[in-house]
């Protein structure tokens, strides 16, 4: 099966793995129960926590009783937040280039007030979980109840409640991006309008977090085991704010079980953890039960987006106007910000399209529920969702089939480079390309002559399509210039074993995506030696280069570049000795299938022989050659702030307008991710996109009460897509290698929730069209849906 | 009252004999007390299906029950089957097409397809894409888009002689 999915613009020569379908090494040990989660670790004398949480989601704290708690079987500790203060230094969600923005300094367990409903607020630190719980029910906290703020629009009324008392309101960042003048197109223009809104979910990774704390006082030093994708980042922060060593911390992620831009904000727990281990001088262990999860894990989204979008006769777009309001929650997420996912929002809103006048206004507003930051596609879906919404708008006002829009408008392959009136720079996309293809892909006008016969017997079918742009690779223009220690370099160290095998560290890391498989090909070929000659590590500060690991879709296009460029330094290393050994030039002699050769491929000795002499005899080396055959290499992108991948999706749903139920068909996806490195993981990973995408646009909130009450906080409450509810997923690549790197390859991870929920938007829509109705709300649940049709 | 009780059980072949809590889920049983840490803890509700083992030969959520009450039954996990060989044309199949990311809901996946081919294959069936889809309705995965562990379940099942799933 898996030939079938290669890259068919690679030559299946032997040595050759970029662009090969292979499977991953790695995931036969999950598929045999041997993964090791950070909840599979178990330390001598380890201690479990548990946490009392907050029944309100505002309130102050009163006197907190934990006399009876601390007395009970199992027990060592009962922490508070003044237990916490003495020995961590508070963090702030905010970052300089997001000029103006402020959030409220956080501790690990607060001091006076609790401002979401689920905040952990007292400490439970036993020899087993339950005997943790057992004594939580012991607690006695005096909670004030204060008023909650809730509602988006709520929170930003002038006598709405204060969130953090000492602010002037619950406006945390305000920004306002302008091009041209907007109030110049739209006069005399037409237009269309939009009035959007996106509600909160969360990425529900199957394994919860979890944090394993072990400090060990005789040498000061800290290890935590975390299920996490960005340890180095865990380093900094621990060191930092717990006044350590960082050269003495060392964080461990094991098997991840998915994290999704979930698992890298900083979280109370986490910080509590890592306290009481100092504090008792004991390994800690905190796994979340899903309860937990659903009350504490960042919640994504939370938009209203108001836009409007002006046009020409002819369909030819030309500005856009945008004011998006989105929630954070009572404080912004720490280290990245929860300002990123709106900033994206309206840097993105028309990206794809040859606009000439663009002004877009964003509010981030405090309420009292759940962090809110980055998870996958951050603030992408909105902006291809308010986008491509208001493309499918302007063509049906004007008479025009949506391909026929995008046809007219997209950036031509003659723009590049291009920039947005947003302020974007693409080195190249392949918009126009992508567009012919989806259209050949779905079969478009047989699709469209299917619909039309099954509207005759009463059937509504609706076809969508979305265009997306996804940032990827991205800069320390991203996180660095605004003072956040979250690295856009990565390391590698390559090793030739005394054996003549090769080990791989890299700071990327791995969440199943198989950033391990991609690594272990590139170097394979880089080098010149059998695939599974090569072992590549990854997730340990100690063991591993320090670097940005794996996030916003750059392990591929920045650790694949650092593993590549680390292999041919590797090459050049091993030809230098070889040829001592050989009295050859070294630049006459090339590795292929693990041993040394001559240009012509002839081979003159074994990796397994050089390595040999090398670590054993090189005593035969001449004095002015080095016998080392480790090397280290990091990469830093240095062109274009970010690279850019591209696509477009198609989704075919058939709603039933009795029910307000929506089965989906069909979904289809051509995108550009540059150099493709692994079909067989890059095709998957979209579709996994594409659903995650999916649950958004059908299933997936986090419903509140008026008090600020999680309503749904449980698996069997919040909807997660099933197999049986959703379509196979056609995918086609094109390939636009960026030419900022030698590999060429840029992100796909968050390509498929990039466009998917916009794309069902539009299709359901299309569905509802002949019906008089349009739905402008998700999820589109079916009693939206039949709201939307006047039914109830 | 909480005092331990004796278990007597048969995890992957093996008899043995434990003190465990009342209130001890057969899952925390398998995963703390055995050290079978292949058993996934993914909601504790009985929804996500990350902890299905089989018991006495059919595959039950592991949170659902209490180890008390799998006194004197035999429990088979991910890490027996897999010893056994029981899986191993299943597991052939999802590694060759990549139908797992993370691998946190995969050893659920991997008993509740391999009971479910049992039942195609005893009743001579081959399943349909949807008949596949629906038997994983109890199984959530977030990683892929269930489409990998579709086909690996179908190319498996296809492997025998079966005809044709009405469903």
């Amino acid at each position: 099966m898996s030939a079938a999915t290669d890259s068919p613009a690679r030559h299946r020569e032997k040595g050759r793995y970029i662009g090969r379908g292979l499977p991953r090494p790695g995931a036969k040990r999950l598929l045999a129960g041997r993964g090791r989660y950070t909840d599979d670790v178990s330390l001598p004398r380890m201690l479990h926590a548990a946490f009392l949480r907050s029944p309100y989601a505002h309130a102050r704290l009163g006197a907190i009783d934990v006399s009876e708690a601390a007395a009970m079987p199992g027990v060592h500790r009962v922490l508070t937040g003044a237990d916490f203060s003495a020995i961590c230094t508070p963090w702030v969600g905010t970052l300089s280039h997001f000029k103006g923005m402020r959030s409220a300094p956080q501790l690990p367990l607060p001091l006076e007030k609790v401002v979401w409903a689920g905040q952990p607020v007292v400490m439970v630190v036993a020899e087993t979980r339950a005997e943790a719980e057992d004594a939580l029910e012991a607690i006695q906290v005096a909670f004030e109840e204060l008023e909650a703020v809730v509602d988006l629009d709520a929170a930003r009324a002038p006598d709405a409640p204060r969130i953090d008392a000492d602010a002037p309101d619950n406006v945390l960042f305000r920004t306002r991006i302008e091009a041209g003048s907007t109030a110049e197109a739209f006069a005399g223009a037409q237009s269309v309008a939009v009035d959007l809104r996106f509600g909160r979910h969360t990425a529900v990774t199957m394994e919860p977090r979890a944090t394993l704390a072990d400090f060990d006082p005789s040498e000061e030093r800290l290890t935590v085991h975390q299920s996490t994708q960005t340890p180095y980042q865990f380093q900094d922060l621990y060191a930092r704010h717990f006044g350590l060593s960082e050269a003495r911390v060392r964080v461990i992620a094991p098997d991840v079980g998915g994290s999704f831009g979930m698992k890298l904000h900083v979280y109370h727990e986490d910080m509590a953890v890592v306290g009481a281990s100092l504090l008792l001088r004991r390994p800690v262990k905190f796994t979340a039960d899903r309860m937990e999860a659903f009350a504490s894990d960042i919640h994504a989204r939370d938009h209203r987006v108001r836009a409007r979008l002006a046009f020409a006769p002819d369909g030819i777009l030309t500005a856009i106007e945008v004011d998006d309001v989105t929630g954070v929650g009572p404080f912004s997420a720490y280290p990245r910000t929860s300002a990123v996912e709106g900033n994206q929002v309206v840097r993105l809103i028309g990206a794809p399209y040859r606009l000439t006048d663009y002004r877009a206004d964003l509010t981030v507003v405090a309420q009292n529920k759940v962090q809110m930051s980055q998870y996958r596609a951050v603030g992408h879906p909105i902006a291809c969702a308010v986008t491509e919404r208001l493309v499918d708008l302007a063509a049906d006002r004007l008479g025009l089939d949506p391909f026929e829009i995008r046809r007219r408008n997209t950036i031509t392959d003659d723009m590049y480079p291009h920039t947005t009136p947003s302020g974007y720079r693409f080195e190249k996309l392949s918009l126009a390309t992508c567009l012919s293809r989806l259209h050949d892909l779905m079969d478009y006008p047989r699709l469209r002559a299917e619909q039309a016969a099954l509207r005759e017997k009463g059937v509504h079918r609706g076809i969508g399509i979305a265009t997306y742009v996804e940032i990827t690779n991205p800069t320390p223009a991203f996180y660095g210039v605004g003072g956040a220690h979250i690295s856009a370099q990565d390391g590698c160290v390559l090793k030739l074993t005394p054996a003549g095998e090769v080990q791989c560290a890299i700071s990327i890391t791995e969440q199943g995506q198989g950033s391990e498989a991609i690594v272990g090909q590139i170097v394979a070929e880089g080098l010149g030696v059998d695939r599974d000659a090569v072992r590549v590590l990854t997730g340990d500060t100690e063991t591993t280069p320090s670097g940005g690991a794996t996030w916003a879709c750059r392990g591929a296009g920045i650790g694949g570049e650092t593993a590549l460029q680390a292999s041919r330094k590797l090459k050049r290393r091993i030809l230098e000795i070889a040829a001592a050994i050989l009295q050859a030039e070294a630049e006459a002699l090339d590795i292929r299938e693990g041993a040394v050769t001559d240009a012509d491929g002839t081979p003159r000795m074994t990796l397994k022989e050089l390595a040999n002499l090398a670590y054993y005899r090189s005593d035969l080396l001449p004095p002015d050659v080095s016998p080392a055959l480790t090397v280290a290499h990091h990469f830093a992108p240095r062109g274009y702030p970010f690279a850019f991948t591209n696509g477009i999706h198609g989704s075919l749903v058939e709603v039933d307008a009795e029910t307000g139920f929506v089965t989906i068909l069909k979904h289809w996806v051509v995108e550009d991710c540059g150099r493709v490195i692994n079909p067989l993981l890059v095709d998957e990973q979209i579709r996994g996109g594409v659903v995650q995408g999916l649950g958004a646009a059908f299933f997936e909130e986090c419903r509140y009460g008026e008090t600020g009450q999680l309503l749904n906080g449980s698996m069997t409450d919040y909807l997660v897509p099933m197999a049986c509810e959703m379509p196979d997923i056609v995918i086609a690549h094109v390939e636009t290698p960026t030419a900022d790197t030698e590999l060429g390859a840029k992100g796909c991870g968050e390509a498929g929730t990039a466009a998917s929920s916009g794309a069902a938007l539009n299709a359901v829509n299309d569905a509802l069209r002949p019906l008089g109705a349009s739905i402008s709300q998700l999820p589109m649940t079916p009693e939206r849906i039949l709201r939307a049709l006047d039914v109830i | 009252m909480i005092e331990p009780q004796p278990v007597a059980v048969t995890v992957n072949g093996a008899r043995l004999r434990r003190f465990v809590e009342p209130r001890v889920s057969l899952a925390d049983f398998l995963r703390q007390d055995l050290g079978l840490t292949g058993t996934h803890l993914g909601c504790e509700v009985g929804a996500c299906g990350a902890c299905i083992v089989n018991l006495d030969g059919q595959p039950v959520h592991a949170c659902l029950m209490l180890a008390v009450q799998a006194d004197g039954m035999r429990i088979d996990t991910v890490e027996g089957l897999s010893e056994s060989g029981e899986l191993a044309e299943l597991q052939a199949a999802f590694h060759a097409r990549n139908a797992l990311q993370c691998g946190f809901c995969t050893p659920g996946i991997l008993v509740v397809a391999r009971d479910f081919i049992r039942d195609c294959r005893a009743s001579g069936r081959k399943p349909t894409r949807a008949a596949i889809r629906d038997a994983l309705s109890g199984n959530y995965c977030r990683c892929t888009g269930y489409e990998a562990i579709v086909d690996a379940i179908e190319s498996v099942a296809g492997a025998a002689p079966m005809r044709e799933d009405a469903a």
